[in-house]
């Protein structure tokens, strides 16, 4: 027995770490609706971190990895049993509203939660590789109009998710008129999507510019096209835009929270202005640049307006391509 | 001699008093968490993510505690495995097979130190080939494509009949069970959900540690109490034995530790193959090609040594992806890249110009790491070992305890606990009809990326199947797999002839 009590009691510590978070009311908590590791934990922890260091909050942000339905079993979670939790704050980005959108949460709508403020937005790339003979979106565009067969464009979200529809708002606004026909290979991360570029076995690359940033640094791969309305700032300049090119095509994967539908209306405007205190600050913009996060500062009801017209515009292109009916 | 300078700098920045100390906690904290049955590396390293962060630790420091969490939970693994019959994380099930079977054999000890030192050769080659190979190795990553994996996973699994020494037909059913099981959840190829009755919790599959916690640990207190209300309980007292290796058997295990490091790594290096397939590559492989004597699955050392240091070796090649690609191969590192990116760091093919300070502060801090682990676990065995003197209808209650909580502190859903004691029951039914449960988890946890890759190459060639066997290196990879399933059923007489006799001859002794 000897060897149990220190066992038992470092599990005690470690496991409970969560739970006394839950309970202690005082405490800011910050739901990541993914297993530690993607975007949403990335967004709990960074916002945590920071305004921990700028003392928008005293206590350490409590970071709780619910994962489970891609962010759905969070958010039922959080409508049905902390409906008015005032310390709780949930990551969402734009996959979450793609999923309420498409119906993926089952039950579940965007008006059972209170969105709170973005954090940043990273616009959508779509790029090949170095040595590819193609150079511009049209090209790419083309290729697939000509021959949906010859070109193979990996992402990292499942079919119908976000990667997905990114590059199916491209081929729409370029005049593909079945987009069904573009053949979209899922797989497990933008990451892996960017290496099977790498290795040849695909032909294009759709994701976020998070995701492509290290590659094209080192040369490894080129952007041939940023969903965003403008050229970005920085050392992302050099990208050229899909509009630039003719393609009307915009696809931002937005970042940020929402609340507790019962959440007090003190505890709202609390966040929210926490939120933007932290949006303002210089050391905010560090962190957006050395992440390729663009602006994208919304907080209160105009991200509630935002949230719900993204839904509506994504309602529109599943219906479709026939991910929804 | 680049390497070796950049390294002195990398020692010059982890060798300060407050690194090593943070090194030691790490170890020691991860070796703990790697036992606990259900809190695996990736757990261990998310739940010290606060800590390092409240500590203000910068990166170097930070990268030094976790990493060392990272080993030591790898090192971990094994204990419970051997002691209790129970996976402590999943790379540690196969060194089940032959660990508890030696521990039952009265040489728990023996089987403890030699799979530390097992753990050390694995961790200690790999850490070599990061620092040597890292930007070269990157290629071979790059020479995996969707048809190769699904060669290399088919691979593994027609090598399965290895794994398992009794009715190969009951580990080919508990291999197609694992698989079936794998298919629950959002398809991703499609977006479709498959078999999960509008259950949200049930989108994304089931999650492989309630499965492994379910299946070991419940079903062995399933066991106990059914023996135990049966008044037949275990009377017979497991025995310790040393508690070092003689050198014969370290000599006899060298072989097949350097062969298996090497395997693993490789299997490590490659993302999305990971910890998991390279101890069960390493294991199944080395039993083909030194199992003479069918002695494997009885308590054989080597096949303590195989899976220890292939999976070691692993963590180790699951870093080169992680570091120079920025792709995670395991669910750690994938943690750990996540830190990486909170610290500001993008890891990435620039990451070792770029930030050459932080990459061989990391690797002499692996270095340091792993010494430390083989110096704290090879005194600590006869520690573990008091873990044999508790009696049944104490170790169960807190077997049965630990699952429980252990579980709900990660996902904090009640579901899971439910899926947990229907594993727990399926378990103890398999157990009694002699089915083999490594199969059924190393089903569950690969078969979605086999289906996966199967289905990209498929449909990156426009249906043609054909494409699976397009490449040198899956035509290699399925020559390899093919040798390994038909060679065993040719040569199968021959050996279940010399196996009768032997079991004649066993059964006369005994006589």
């Amino acid at each position: 027995m000897k060897f149990f009590a220190p066992r038992g009691a470092i599990a005690a510590i470690a496991l409970s770490l969560s739970a006394v978070a839950a309970q202690a009311q005082e405490n800011p908590e910050c739901i990541a609706p993914a297993n530690p590791g993607g975007g949403w934990d990335f967004t709990c922890r960074q916002v945590g971190k920071s305004m921990q260091d700028l003392g928008l909050i005293d206590k350490t942000m409590q970071v709780v990895n619910l994962a489970g339905g891609g962010g759905g079993v969070a958010f039922a979670e959080v409508v049905n049993k902390r409906g008015d939790d005032n310390d709780l704050i949930v990551a969402a980005s734009s996959a979450t509203a793609t999923r309420l959108a498409q119906g993926a949460y089952p039950g579940n709508t965007m008006d059972e939660v209170r969105w709170l403020a973005s954090i940043g937005a990273d616009y959508g790339v779509v790029a090949v590789a170095a040595d590819s003979e193609i150079d511009t979106l049209p090209q790419l565009l083309d290729a697939i109009k000509e021959d949906p067969t010859s070109t193979s464009v990996a992402g990292g979200s499942a079919v119908g998710g976000w990667d997905h529809l990114k590059v199916l708002i491209a081929a729409d606004a370029y005049g593909i008129e079945d987009v069904r026909q573009v053949k979209y290979i899922a797989f497990d991360g933008g990451g892996e999507a960017v290496t099977q570029l790498l290795a040849g076995s695909v032909q294009a690359f759709t994701g976020d510019i998070s995701e492509a940033k290290g590659f094209v640094d080192s040369g490894d791969i080129k952007v041939i096209a940023v969903l965003a309305p403008e050229r970005l700032d920085g050392e992302f300049s050099e990208m050229p835009t899909a509009r630039e090119q003719g393609v009307d095509a915009i696809g931002a994967n937005w970042r940020g929270f929402y609340a507790p539908g019962g959440m007090s209306d003190e505890a709202y405007d609390a966040w929210v202005s926490k939120i933007a205190d932290l949006y303002a600050s210089d050391e905010w913009k560090e962190i957006m640049a050395a992440n390729g996060l663009a602006p994208l500062d919304l907080q209160g009801a105009d991200f509630e307006a935002f949230v719900s017209d993204s839904v509506a515009q994504i309602q529109s292109i599943s219906r479709e391509i026939g991910i929804i009916k | 001699m680049d390497i070796l300078a950049s390294l002195g700098d990398g020692f010059g920045i982890a060798l300060t008093w407050q690194n090593l100390a943070l090194a030691l906690l790490g170890c020691f904290l991860g070796t703990i968490m790697g036992a606990l049955p259900g809190l695996g590396p990736s757990n261990g390293v998310a739940i010290l993510i606060p800590l390092a962060f409240t500590m203000g630790l910068g990166a170097t420091p930070s990268l030094i505690l976790l990493t060392s969490v990272y080993y030591g939970a790898m090192y971990g693994g094994r204990i419970s495995s051997i002691l209790l019959n129970i996976p402590g994380d999943e790379p540690a099930m196969m060194t089940c097979l032959d660990g508890h079977p030696m521990a039952k054999k009265g040489m728990a000890g023996e089987a403890l130190s030699l799979s530390g030192v097992a753990s050390f050769v694995g961790a200690f080659i790999a850490t070599w080939g990061l620092i040597l190979l890292a930007p070269q190795l990157v290629k071979i990553a790059l020479l995996f494509g969707p048809a190769e994996y699904f060669a290399l996973f088919a691979l593994a699994f027609m090598t399965l009949g290895g794994v398992s020494s009794t009715n190969q037909a009951k580990s080919a059913f508990a291999a197609a069970l694992g698989l079936g099981l794998a298919t629950i959840g959002v398809d991703t190829q499609t977006g479709v959900p498959r078999f999960t009755f509008g259950e949200v919790h049930l989108y994304d599959g089931l999650d492989f540690l309630v499965a492994i916690v379910g299946l070991f640990a419940l079903s062995e207190v399933f066991i106990f109490l059914e023996n135990r209300h049966g008044g037949n309980a275990d009377g017979s007292k497991l025995k310790i034995g040393k508690l070092y290796p003689p050198m014969s058997m370290l000599k006899a295990c060298t072989p097949t530790m350097l062969r298996t490091s090497v395997l693993g790594f490789v299997a490590g290096v490659l993302p999305g193959a990971g910890a998991s397939l390279g101890s069960f590559i390493s294991y199944s492989m080395e039993k083909r090609l030194v199992d003479k004597e069918k002695t494997f699955g009885t308590g054989d050392p080597r096949g303590v040594a195989a899976p220890e240091a292939g999976n070691n070796a692993a963590a180790g090649g699951a870093l080169v992806p992680m570091l120079a690609l920025g792709v995670p191969g395991s669910g750690t590192t994938a943690v750990l890249l996540a830190v990486l990116l909170s610290l500001n760091i993008t890891p990435g093919p620039l990451l070792f110009s770029q930030n050459p300070d932080v990459v061989w502060g990391l690797i002499a801090a692996l270095f340091i790491a792993n010494f430390m682990l083989l110096a704290m676990n090879i005194p600590m065995v006869g520690l573990f070992t008091r873990i044999l003197m508790v009696p049944s209808r104490v170790l169960m209650p807190i077997v049965a305890m630990v699952s429980f909580v252990g579980i709900y502190g990660i996902s904090g859903s009640s579901f899971d606990l439910l899926v947990m004691i229907g594993f727990g029951v399926m378990g103890w039914v398999l157990r009694k009809l002699d089915v083999p449960l490594v199969p059924i988890i190393l089903g569950t946890l690969l078969g979605n990326s086999m289906e996966n890759n199967l289905r990209r190459a498929v449909t990156i060639d426009n249906g043609n199947w054909l494409t699976l066997f397009d490449s040198p290196l899956s035509l290699g990879l399925w020559a390899i797999a093919i040798v390994g399933f038909v060679l065993p059923l040719f040569f199968g007489r021959k050996v279940k002839a010399s196996m009768h006799e032997r079991r004649d001859e066993e059964g006369s002794i005994s006589d």
